[in-house]
């Protein structure tokens, strides 16, 4: 870890005082589950940290008018801890819950699970967000069982946010914060691929800290998320899928249906939305949808079957939500 | 006074033997107060960091340590790989600091400018043909005339079976805490070679081995990768010396220790198999290959096949491939694993061609096998306890749904006898009692064993004895490998204790009015052979000493074993395994190990040993594979997160069955270290292919390959 | 690229606002004064480091003054500030709970936690829960169910299993499996924990009502 210097302000408005314009200037520290393995690795060689923990406005669960309110600094711990989410929001509730660690649990907060960098091996070992060497791929031509089946590059790293998918297909907003003011983007916005090693993957400015996630109500839909793991203990899911359904009756009015793991952001599956509307869920049903949700998918010489993978997790998800209560 | 008559008590004699004993030092473990080498901390002490190369292979041009001298807090720089040196791995030492803090050593470390010619690089093994001059074919064993064998077979059955290469992993990282000051070095290796260590390290050193004091309390983790000094030892050894002799602790970081301390070969193989109707096997052929690192490596051709060494016609071959990647080290029972993966699942894919159970192919074949009888009895007890009958069904007739079960057998063999070891018990005037042998205990519960032994001996309990272990000063015992510690250090220790307690009795004779030879120690007294009524408290009997204490030796000698351990062991385990097949995910249910062990001094540890080894084998079933990149010459997962360990929840239920008889036990003691690590592995690939009708032909039995299988292509 | 109208931040590594600089001076300058408003602003966020800082970790129930670079982590500061060693150092990446402490009452990973950000909050190690030479129920049970060969993992492992204890005081099998996911260990000791965790919790509920 190269050495930096520490902030640990109680207001928000002292912690975006110390911001930098540019990235790698500075990094904010939450849970720190990740930031500290990225200094650690010199990825991340930031000249300070602002540990954003102390500042009282970004932590609780609120239910508003507007939605559920969940502050950035609260832990996956406390998400998990909460009925609200448990009974009325069971795709996210799931998609914590798949964070097999407890340490990283009480640790770990929801902005910093959006905020998290990905895990790409070639990323960690110094070789860019891209991975490239020399302008080409190291990815497409190297070892890339755990790369993305989605987006057609030149990023191939997979999201590494456990509940952006379930966010996503919630409808959920993120506030970002600045010196300058606040603004709100879809979570789905939030989310971006970026096109060279210089740019992020997330919509978030160096300048701006992450505040506040606004989850729609949950009235009238069902949602699920269901992970395919290939180890029970602390691991990251191979391929995940986050659905939620406006119901009319056992009718699906709306669906969204949004894919994890397999593409540099949560990956909506529009083609399995729109099979959806209208129709009621059964196993055919299901099996569609998991076709159509993967039939653009644009796999790396080594991870076809997560193709299969999404495909089958998109059909348990969606049976998963039929079961659930509206 | 003749030579105490060395043997085991008999069976029903045994008042500590052959009980449960708790690890005696699990309080220091549990508690976090027991010391390793990674947790000394010394006064003045300072910190090391290496400088590793990044590339698979190059040639070092310059190593430039200036800034890294300059950094204020650095007491020494050594440069570890000069110009001129060929690096033929990536994680190679190239230079080493020490400074006051791990923060300044890792920051001159960054300060360091090394220029390379990097040079092309192989790091990747699993396709023979891509190997080319890479290859060193070791020479074809031929036995009979397979070729006319393949010709009177009713069936040839072929497969091709890859295991990858495995890390050892410790949890504790290779390294130490070292300070050479003046003309002796106190050394804190994390090592499972206590005795033979400082003198490798004296060695490097070009000093005296008397002036290396090694001393290690408990080692987290070797497994067969801690023997040696190694590069790291004798660096920080020079890193102090030029510190003014302030001792240097220098431990690997994660991915170092996965990158370049310790590696086990891969084992890849296509096999031919010719047999008769009824399942025996007439004709093995086989090439096989695999990388050891630079040195090429992997599986010898005398073993394959495996276990069944006497199929009366054979053609062996086997190809090392030489690789740009970290050495391989001795691993927990070398190429067994791989030897028996590879036979194993060759003999069910032939049940499978033949549709015979494997109960009944196995059974048959064990005709092959050095000891026939102990294999049948154990694979009976194994299909007992794994439901074989009521659970196992034809391969791919697993009925519908998506998760479909599956067993699958594994059989294991390994030697034992123990490593030469030497014992010391004092017995004081004041009762208590010392054991000290320069051994190790690796969490196999040797510290526990001796106290055992010794107690058994002087009819004393475990808790009588001060057992010290873990000091060169002690006398020497082997290093642990092999499974040879147990024997090495319950011989050595029964000897010396018995050698004591005769002159003990011989003290105390007088005053009981009978010979020494009438006398027996048991219950802490001794007393009269049957007689209570005529005894001393062990106390008293000591107060006979006087002022001089009595000090005895014992050894062992691997070439005189005298009859108290022996070698040779079979192991047969079962495994039950759930494949969801429209994921790949393979779930363990249930892994059956049925084991021999010869005489077993505390059960609880044995089984222990068990239990982990079978739980390493679903890590090497399910999980782990080193994932090199031939692009980059990295090992890209060397780290704790995609190096995948089984968890908590990733392992089932284990069924341990330790075949304890009164015939093995006659045989004495035998170590457990290796052979319930073998078999793991080909049970639960076959498990799999019983479970979804086609074989995965290599391992981790990941998703990918689980899927890639069941599509009919190569993952 | 936008670029901060401070005159003043140009005397300093790129980017970095006007108070840090402040602050900066202000450390080099005496330290204490940091956490005091500075001039007529409003309170100013401190800021510390990149040099050794002093600190107080409440370890155990007893508070430990030292001075550790903001890089420092809660497990290196653990273990060769305050030679509190149980907690191991293995993967250091926040992946094996080899380190584990309980941070608050909360399990949490030593490697992951910065020393200067554990300040204020009551740290137990596996030396503070076996105080006095008497093993905690849970690290009793350990040495009863032989959960540990090598035992480099087994104080993260009680560690972690006292915090799920802690919360799940009654748990099945099915949960003990689920609860300790956080921790990994390579002799292959799994079988030994679930049992231990399983006495444990017995003998920790036949305590509470004995007391």
């Amino acid at each position: 870890m190269q050495a930096f210097e520490y902030a640990s302000p109680t207001t928000l408005k002292e912690a975006l005082s110390l911001l930098g314009e540019r990235w790698g200037e500075v990094d904010v520290l939450a849970g720190g589950t990740d930031l500290l393995s990225l200094m650690k690795d010199y990825v991340h060689t930031p000249k300070r940290v602002v540990n954003i923990k102390g500042i009282a406005e970004l932590g609780g669960i609120r239910r508003t008018p507007a939605g559920l309110r969940i502050g950035a600094t609260v832990t996956l711990d406390e998400l998990l801890a909460s009925p609200v989410v448990r009974t009325e929001y069971p795709s996210l509730w799931t998609a914590a819950d798949g964070v097999r660690s407890p340490q990283i649990r009480n640790m770990g907060t929801v902005g910093g699970d959006l905020c998290q960098r990905p895990r790409c091996w070639y990323f960690r070992l110094g070789y860019g967000l891209l991975a490239q060497k020399d302008g080409t791929s190291l990815v497409v031509n190297g070892e890339n069982k755990y790369h993305a089946i989605f987006g057609g590059g030149p990023a191939y790293f997979v999201s590494a946010s456990s509940l952006g998918p379930a966010l996503v297909a919630l409808g959920a907003k993120v506030r970002l914060a600045s010196a300058s003011g606040a603004r709100e983007l879809s979570v789905e916005e939030f989310f971006v691929i970026p096109k060279s090693d210089a740019e992020r993957e997330i919509a978030l400015r160096p300048n701006e800290i992450l505040t506040e996630i606004l989850v729609p109500p949950a009235t009238g839909v069902r949602n699920a998320t269901y992970e395919v793991r290939h180890k029970e203990a602390l691991d990251w899911p191979l391929a995940t899928a986050s659905v939620t359904l406006r119901m009319k009756g056992a009718t699906v009015e709306s669906a969204r249906v949004v894919m994890g793991h397999v593409a540099p952001i949560p990956w909506v599956a529009r083609e399995a939305e729109r099979l959806l509307a209208g129709k009621t869920i059964t196993e055919e049903v299901a099996e569609q949808a998991g076709k159509a949700a993967v039939a653009g998918a644009r796999p790396l010489s080594q991870n076809g079957y997560k193709v299969r993978l999404a495909q089958v997790a998109v059909k348990r998800a969606l049976l998963a939500a039929a079961r659930g209560k509206a | 006074m003749s030579e105490p008559n060395y043997r085991w008590p008999a069976r029903d004699k045994r008042r500590v033997m052959g009980t449960r004993v708790n690890r005696i030092d699990g309080p220091a473990k549990v508690s976090g107060r027991g010391k390793y080498g990674s947790d000394i901390n010394q006064p003045g002490m300072l910190f090391a960091a290496l400088l590793t190369c990044p590339h698979a292979h190059a040639r070092v041009r310059s190593v430039d340590i200036k800034e890294a001298q300059a950094l204020k807090g650095v007491t020494a720089v050594e440069v570890m790989s000069g110009p001129g040196t060929v690096i033929q791995w990536a994680g190679t030492e190239v230079a080493a600091v020490a400074a006051l803090t791990e923060e300044i050593a890792r920051d001159a470390v960054r300060r360091i400018k090394v220029d390379y010619e990097v040079l092309s690089h192989a790091v990747k093994e699993e396709d023979l043909k891509a190997a080319g001059g890479r290859s060193k074919p070791a020479g074809e064993v031929l036995v009979g005339d397979p070729d006319d064998a393949f010709k009177k077979a009713d069936v040839i059955s072929e497969g091709e079976y890859g295991i990858p290469v495995l890390q050892h992993c410790c949890l504790e990282p290779h390294g130490q805490v070292v300070m050479w000051k003046g003309d002796t070095i106190e050394y804190w290796p994390s090592t499972q070679n206590v005795s033979g260590i400082g003198g490798d390290l004296a060695q490097s050193l070009s000093i005296p081995a008397a002036n290396v004091h090694v001393r290690q309390d408990h080692v987290g983790g070797g497994f067969g990768s801690k023997f040696s000094a190694d590069r790291w030892g004798v660096v920080a050894a020079k890193l102090s010396k030029a510190s003014g002799g302030r001792p240097v602790k220098l431990f690997l970081d994660r991915r170092t220790e996965l990158e370049i301390a310790g590696s086990r070969p891969s084992g890849f193989a296509r096999i031919r198999l010719g047999a008769r109707k009824d399942g025996t096997i007439i004709a093995w052929e086989s090439q096989s290959w695999g990388t050891s690192g630079p040195g090429g490596g992997g599986v010898a051709a005398t073993q394959l096949p495996y276990v069944f060494v006497n199929i009366p016609n054979k053609r062996v071959n086997h190809t090392g491939v030489i690789t740009h990647t970290g050495p391989a080290r001795a691993w927990r029972a070398p190429n067994h694993p791989q030897a028996s993966f590879l036979t194993c699942c060759a003999i069910e894919d032939l049940a499978a061609k033949l549709n015979l159970d494997p109960l009944e192919v196995f059974d048959r074949n064990f005709q092959y096998t050095a000891r026939p009888e102990v294999y049948r009895a154990q694979l009976r007890k194994a299909a007992e306890l794994s439901e074989w009958e009521k659970l196992w069904h034809p391969r791919g007739q697993a009925g519908p749904g998506p998760v479909k079960r599956g067993l699958g057998i594994g059989v294991a063999t390994w030697g034992g006898l123990g490593h030469a070891s030497d014992c010391r018990t004092t017995i004081h005037p004041d009762g208590s009692v010392e054991v000290e042998l320069g051994s190790q205990d690796l969490g196999t519960g040797t510290r526990t064993v001796i106290a055992m032994v010794a107690a058994e001996t002087l009819g004393l309990s475990v808790g009588q004895i001060q057992v010290k272990i873990g000091d060169n000063r002690y006398p020497p015992s082997g290093g642990s490998g092999g499974s040879t510690t147990v024997g090495g250090v319950a011989v050595s220790t029964r000897k010396s204790t018995m050698n004591a307690l005769q002159k003990l009795l011989e003290a105390v004779a007088p005053a009981l009015g009978v010979s020494a030879d009438q006398l027996e120690a048991v219950d802490g007294r001794i007393q009269v052979r049957g007689n209570p009524a005529k005894s001393l408290t062990w106390k008293a009997a000591c107060q006979k000493l006087g002022v001089k204490p009595i000090v005895e030796m014992g050894r062992n000698d691997p070439k005189n074993p005298m009859g108290m351990i022996s070698q040779g062991v079979g192991g047969i385990q079962i495994a039950d395994v759930s494949v969801d097949v429209e994921t790949g995910v393979v779930k363990l249910n249930r892994l059956v190990a049925v084991q021999d062990c010869g005489l077993i001094i505390n059960p609880k540890t044995a089984e222990s040993q068990v239990y982990g080894a079978c739980i390493m084998s679903i890590c090497g079933a399910l999980f782990e594979e080193r994932i090199m990149c031939q692009q980059t010459g990295r090992f890209l997962n060397a780290d704790m997160e995609f190096y995948k360990l089984a968890g908590i929840d990733d392992i089932g239920e284990i069924i341990v069955h330790l075949d304890i008889t009164p015939e093995h036990d006659a045989r004495g003691v035998i170590g457990l270290g290796e052979p319930p690590v073998v078999p793991g592995i080909a049970a639960i690939a076959n498990a799999v292919a019983n479970a979804i009708g086609v074989r995965v032909p290599r391992v981790p039995l990941t998703p990918d390959r689980v899927l890639a299988a069941l599509e009919g292509r190569r993952a | 690229m936008k670029r901060s109208k401070d005159p003043e931040s140009q005397a300093q590594p790129k980017g970095l606002s006007r108070r840090g600089f402040i602050r900066g001076v202000g450390l080099s300058g005496g330290a204490v004064g940091l956490l005091h408003p500075e001039g007529e602003a409003a309170p100013a966020p401190a800021v510390l480091g990149p040099g050794p800082v002093p600190i107080t970790l409440l370890v155990n129930g007893k508070p430990h003054k030292l001075e550790v670079e903001p890089r420092v982590t809660l497990l290196d500061a653990l273990r060769d500030r305050l030679d509190l060693t149980g907690a191991k150092r293995v993967c250091d990446r926040g992946t094996c709970g080899a380190c584990t402490v309980i941070l608050g009452g909360k399990a949490v990973y030593a490697c992951s936690v910065l020393a200067i950000d554990a300040q204020g909050k009551p740290i137990q190690t596996v030396e503070g829960i076996n105080a006095g030479g008497r093993l905690h129920p849970v690290a009793s049970a350990f040495v009863n169910q032989d959960a540990l060969q090598c035992g480099f993992c087994t104080p993260g492992f009680v560690m972690a299993a006292k915090a799920f204890l802690d919360r799940n005081p009654n748990p099945t099998l099915e949960q003990v499996r689920k609860g300790l996911g956080g921790n990994l260990c390579r002799c292959g000791t799994y079988v030994g924990i679930r049992q231990a965790v399983l006495e444990a919790a017995k003998q920790m509920r036949g305590g509470a009502r004995n007391v």
